[in-house]
């Protein structure tokens, strides 16, 4: 775990030589804050055609000659050892090209787990079918390779294994009682303390303490996952993935093949829904092996079933509110404490306290998360990852506490709210959250909410209305690289290695460069999704628009540099400097002189020059060093709960969001939506049944695993501030994330306002309101 | 999925006679089968495809209505006498499943659909039902969606379907077939409990063929509903659902019922003990409420689905406060 610690110092060292002066804390904002252009405005999705016409490929669509197809066999145990495993019926299987096991399995070094090195995107740092242990119900035993997916799935069902057992940690009460605090969440202390939370709380006026829970969830992406990987004739690796990190991908698998970086190729430009889920698991590593064995293409696309299994989702929590109030509705005491299910082999904390370190002012604070070992299938980050399940304990907290004093709950949140970072002292890069709440409750019709419950009763169904915060940090990632090439058609385009997941990361950064470079968006385009690019960063933790978006700024000023250097003497530009000129109406200008102006038309014409390119990092992100730089939103809901029954239904969503510079309403409502939806999941239908006998999944099918239908889903509003942040490359946030936070409190809350119970232990299902 | 042969059956006799090999089994629109045989639960040696018999819907002349069994579920419950005679039909099966599916599935397979026990489908639990004698890793597991009533110490499974709990309320009689003739069974009869065999659901013989269902005239069944309570608004499985058909007289005594419940036991529960309450007796809420009390009296919750009891107490309560007031 330390080695996180030393990365993130070495990365923060060596960012302080190189600080770029335009995100230094004091340096000028971005000058395409204040514009107007494609920037703001609601382009379609660029990639949008291709993907309703079918034309866009894939990871498990990706053709190969010679193919074989894979299917896994998963260990039925949770902890142990393998006795005995026959595979001599699926060998002789019609089709059957391979069977691969620990016995025949090529050695390969574990995968680096993520942030044990600022490259590694391992989801698990088990080594991978490298022996006959067993650490995880559902672990891959044995791998066939068959012509045929048919035959591979057969042959998979003829393999015979026995175990080993050994007592397995599968209880999460009895591992929490061993709970155990990690180095660092994230980077960030596991503990935080100021002054004395537990006596303030003690003396407090008024006080809540209560414990929440939060089940597993899945991703449950529509694209399970999936790959199609190939060894060249020369020792190359070719990995068509569907995956959020390229880069990290290729770096990790080098590792575990002994390979140079540049031997990998990771292609993604296509992915069916991330969520977070999208990482390095076995089954790349597996497909890999087995082609290395095999000599032949494999293609490997997980079963549903496959996807629980292989791939880990949000993990359980408990956690621990108290708030305690002095009279006047400010907050003496703050403690959010808890435990989140692990395995020993990850990351993933789980970070929940997160929200409570940055959003209300408090006399005091206790902040501590631990972890309790399981034996179970790595867990991972699932779209805000701590945040999503730190909000529902929190929120649904300070709702009690409103209750409880009689206050409304958004004139509470207006006396807590802070003036510098609580438990940093930072001051805010941009927060609004406030205004977000007026807006919100304005819209939503707040003022007609009865503040006692049961006062709303339309025959069966009792009515109510719940508020909470959402919130997600402000994230960017350094070592990305951006080239910019511009034709002596005019035409840009920019290359990096990022993801789409179908969020809209590519037009929004085409309408940003085109901003950028003073052109129009059908000039532009963006190549992503092969490792062939120059690098980009992940698609994690709502990061990648801004990341891509300082990297392109860094780049299209070395692309001016660039043009100036080509410029003549008779040029209208001849002699001025980057710092004199800005790109505007498909060329260079002078900042104040208008007719001082060349188009890039004529710029690569006059030089004879078919294109021009630049390449270029990001500067380190300083900005987050210096401000507390965070996205806020304000989540409303009203729900409808059936006295005869206790079902709920979610009658009116709308989310007021404060997320810095919207750049594109099209693909940032649906982002938000998207988010709302995935926490009415979270809130009141999810749950990933994991037996604590066996340590197994048990609803491993969208059958059985209830994502909301259309039906539990009402029309969803959504309204932001659009305040711009001036810390923040184009004033802009990310958004992928902060949707699904503060949704599972505010339907939580509406639950209470309509029945008066108090449910504190999600999903909400209709047992727990009978 | 295990290799089989198959073959499509233009009659019921050459169905009948291809279905009564060993290891044959009639092929609906394959929504359930096939997925059990993905999982190697059902792994026959050939499949008859019956999704060519009787598709029609025949209206007789007493107002019953005779189903062929390959009639699409969707069909059946857009049909128009269906949905002005019994309401309560076409508001289970629309209830069910997805559009998609429900234009698939059949009427025969509907029947013959197996539980959802997620154990049962995990070939890594143990099950009676998949292998008898292995044990059921639901008794003392994840039991939330299991039966409360007519459980048995080896299997405390539920019958899935909507359609079959409509079909118990209206007393539906199911025509069958095989090499050497024909019967009939009331559906109430068909389905078994698990008692100590809950591998042998139904007491259909081997090779036998669902070819319809036939829904006898039951003028009062017009008002008729059907409520299903689920984890998430559509596309679940009832964790309690009711069938129910309500005849109140000018005086608002309960001149006929049928009631059925579904999700509560192995097979699609008529509430033979709630009718015996409330039949003569006033039409209020008081009566519905002993009703429910007796058909519940024997109740055996699970670790987990303790609010069946209730829930489905409360439901058979709703539904005919409804069926009353409609009456009213
Ligand atoms: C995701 C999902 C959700 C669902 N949700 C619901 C729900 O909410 N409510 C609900 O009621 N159902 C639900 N279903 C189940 C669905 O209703 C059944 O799968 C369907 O009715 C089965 O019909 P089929 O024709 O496809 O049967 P098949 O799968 O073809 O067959 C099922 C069984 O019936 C036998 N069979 C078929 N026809 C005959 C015949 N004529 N004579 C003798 N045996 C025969 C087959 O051999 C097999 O054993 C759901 C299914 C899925 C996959
Ligand atoms: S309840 Fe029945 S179907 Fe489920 S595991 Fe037990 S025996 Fe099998």
């Amino acid at each position: 775990m330390t080695t996180i610690r030393d990365a993130a110092q070495k990365v923060m060292q060596t960012a302080i030589g190189l600080a770029p002066e335009r995100w230094l804390p004091g340096g000028t904002p971005d000058p395409l804050i204040g514009r107007h252009g494609a920037i703001g405005s609601s382009v379609p999705r660029v990639d949008g055609p291709r993907k309703v016409r079918g034309e866009a490929p894939f990871a498990a669509e990706i053709p190969a000659g010679n193919m074989t197809y894979a299917a896994l066999v998963f260990s039925t145990i949770a902890r142990g050892h393998i006795a005995t495993l026959d595979t001599d019926a699926a060998q002789t299987a019609p089709g059957v090209v391979l069977v691969m096991t620990y016995r025949n399995a090529p050695r390969m070094a574990p995968p680096a787990v993520f942030l044990s090195d600022p490259r590694a995107a391992g989801a698990s740092s088990l080594p991978v079918m490298q022996d006959d242990a067993i650490h995880w119900n559902g672990e891959p035993v044995a791998v066939i390779l068959a012509e045929t997916q048919e035959q591979a799935d057969h042959a998979a069902t003829l393999v015979h294994v026995t175990y080993t057992r050994e007592t397995a940690s599968t209880s999460f009460e009895h591992a929490a009682t061993h709970a155990h605090r990690p180095d660092n969440v994230l980077g960030e202390p596991a503990v935080i303390e100021i002054g004395n939370a537990e006596a303030a709380l003690a003396e407090a006026a008024h006080k809540i303490d209560r414990t929440y829970h939060t089940p597993r969830y899945s991703h449950a992406a529509i694209e399970p996952h999936a790959a199609t990987v190939w060894w060249e004739a020369d020792g190359r690796l070719v990995v068509h993935d569907a995956t959020q990190m390229l880069n990290g991908t290729r770096w990790t698998l080098a590792g575990i093949f002994g390979l140079k970086e540049e031997q990998v190729r990771i292609l993604s430009p296509f992915v069916g829904g991330g969520f977070g889920g999208k990482a390095l698991w076995n089954h790349q590593i597996l497909a890999i092996a087995a082609s290395r064995l095999s000599g032949r293409p494999v293609r490997i696309a997980l079963s549903r079933e496959g996807v629980f299994r292989v791939s880990g989702g949000r993990t359980t929590t408990r956690q621990r509110v108290a708030l305690g109030a002095r009279a006047d509705g400010t907050l003496s005491a703050l403690i959010h404490t808890g435990t989140a299910a692990m395995t020993a082999y990850n990351n993933c904390p789980e970070q929940f306290s997160f929200p409570a370190r940055h959003l209300y002012a408090a006399g005091s604070f206790k902040l501590e998360q631990k972890v309790a070992d399981i034996d179970m299938v790595a867990n991972t980050f699932m779209r805000a990852p701590g945040e999503s399940v730190g909000t529902f304990a929190l929120e649904s907290a300070i709702d009690e506490l409103a209750a409880d004093m009689g206050l409304d709950p958004i004139d509470l949140r207006r006396r807590i709210e802070p003036v510098k970072d609580p438990t940093s002292g930072h001051s805010f890069s941009a927060r609004h959250l406030l205004d977000a709440y007026a807006r919100g409750a304005e819209r939503f019709g707040w003022s007609a909410r009865s503040p006692t419950p049961r006062a709303r009763r339309e025959g069966e169904w009792l009515v109510g209305m719940g508020v909470a915060t959402a919130t997600y940090p402000y994230y960017r990632m350094p070592g990305g690289t951006a080239r910019i090439t511009l034709t002596r058609a005019g035409h840009a385009c920019v290359a990096m290695a990022s993801h789409e997941m179908g969020m809209g990361t590519a037009t929004v950064q085409v309408q940003a460069t085109a901003d950028r470079l003073g052109l129009p968006i059908d000039h532009v385009t963006f190549a992503y999704g092969d490792t062939a690019l120059p690098p980009g960063t992940i698609a994690g933790g709502s990061s990648q628009t801004a990341s891509i978006a300082a990297t392109v700024t860094a780049a299209s000023e070395k692309l001016v540099s660039a043009l100036l250097k080509l410029v003549g003497n008779d040029s209208p530009l001849a002699g001025l400097r980057a710092g004199d000129v800005e790109a505007r109406d498909g060329g260079l200008g002078h900042r104040t002189i208008p007719d001082r102006f060349e188009s890039y038309v004529s710029i690569l014409s006059r030089a004879n020059r078919e294109e021009v390119s630049a390449e270029a990092e990001a500067p380190m992100p300083l900005e987050v060093q210096k401000y507390a730089m965070h996205s806020y939103g304000a989540q409303f809901c009203e729900v409808r709960v059936s006295t005869v029954t206790g079902e709920t239904r979610v009658s009116r969503f709308l989310g007021s969001f404060d997320t810095g510079r919207i750049l594109n309403p099209r693909t940032a409502a649906s982002q938000f939506r998207g988010g709302i939806i995935m926490g009415l999941g979270l809130a009141l239908t999810e749950e990933t049944l994991f037996d604590e006998r066996t340590g197994r999944i048990i609803n491993a099918s969208l059958a059985e695993y209830h994502m909301p239908v259309h039906l539990d889903v009402p029309e969803i509003d959504v309204i932001w501030t659009d305040s711009p942040d001036p810390r923040a490359p184009l004033g802009a946030h990310g958004i992928g994330e902060i949707g699904i936070t503060g949704v599972g409190a505010a339907v939580a809350n509406a639950i209470y306002n309509a029945t008066g119970r108090r449910i504190r232990d999600l999903p909400i299902t209709l047992d727990k309101l009978l | 999925m295990t290799p089989f042969s198959y073959a499509r059956a233009g009659d019921a006799a050459t169905a009948t006679r291809l279905g009564m090999g060993a290891g044959a089994k009639y092929l609906g629109g394959g929504t359930n089968l096939v997925d059990l045989m993905r999982e190697t639960i059902e792994q026959p040696d050939s499949l008859v495809d019956v999704t060519g018999l009787s598709r029609t819907i025949e209206e007789r002349d007493d107002g019953g209505l005779m189903i062929g069994a390959a009639v699409r579920n969707t069909a059946v419950a857009e049909h128009r006498a269906v949905r002005e005679r019994y309401p309560v039909l076409a508001r289970a099966i629309l209830s069910g499943a997805s559009g998609q599916i429900r234009n698939m599935a059949t009427v025969g397979g509907n029947i013959l659909q197996r539980t959802r026990c997620p154990y049962f489908y995990d070939d890594a639990a143990r099950c009676n039902k998949r292998t008898p004698g292995a044990g059921c890793d639901a008794i003392d597991g994840f039991n939330r969606t299991h039966a409360i009533l007519g459980a048995s110490p080896a299997c405390v499974a539920t019958h899935p379907s909507d359609m079959c709990v409509a079909l118990a309320a209206l007393g539906a009689v199911v025509h069958l077939g095989n090499a050497t003739g024909a019967r009939t069974l009331p559906l109430v009869d068909l389905h078994r409990l698990p008692a100590g065999r809950p591998e042998v659901e139904t007491l259909l013989e081997p090779g036998e063929l669902i070819t319809a269902v036939e829904l006898p005239p039951l003028p009062c069944a017009v008002r008729s509903t059907y409520r299903k309570v689920r984890d998430r608004a559509s596309y679940a499985f009832a964790l309690v659902s009711v069938a129910a058909v309500l005849d109140r007289s000018a005086d608002g005594m309960v001149r006929d019922v049928r009631l059925a419940l579904g999700g509560v036991a192995h097979k699609p529960w008529r509430a033979f003990a709630a009718e015996a309450v409330l039949r003569g007796r006033p039409a209020d809420e008081a009566v519905f409420r002993a009703a429910a009390e007796a058909e519940l009296a024997d109740a055996a919750p699970l670790r987990d689905n303790g609010f069946k009891v209730e829930l489905a107490r409360r439901t058979m309560v709703a539904v005919l406060n409804d069926l009353a007031g409609e009456a009213a």
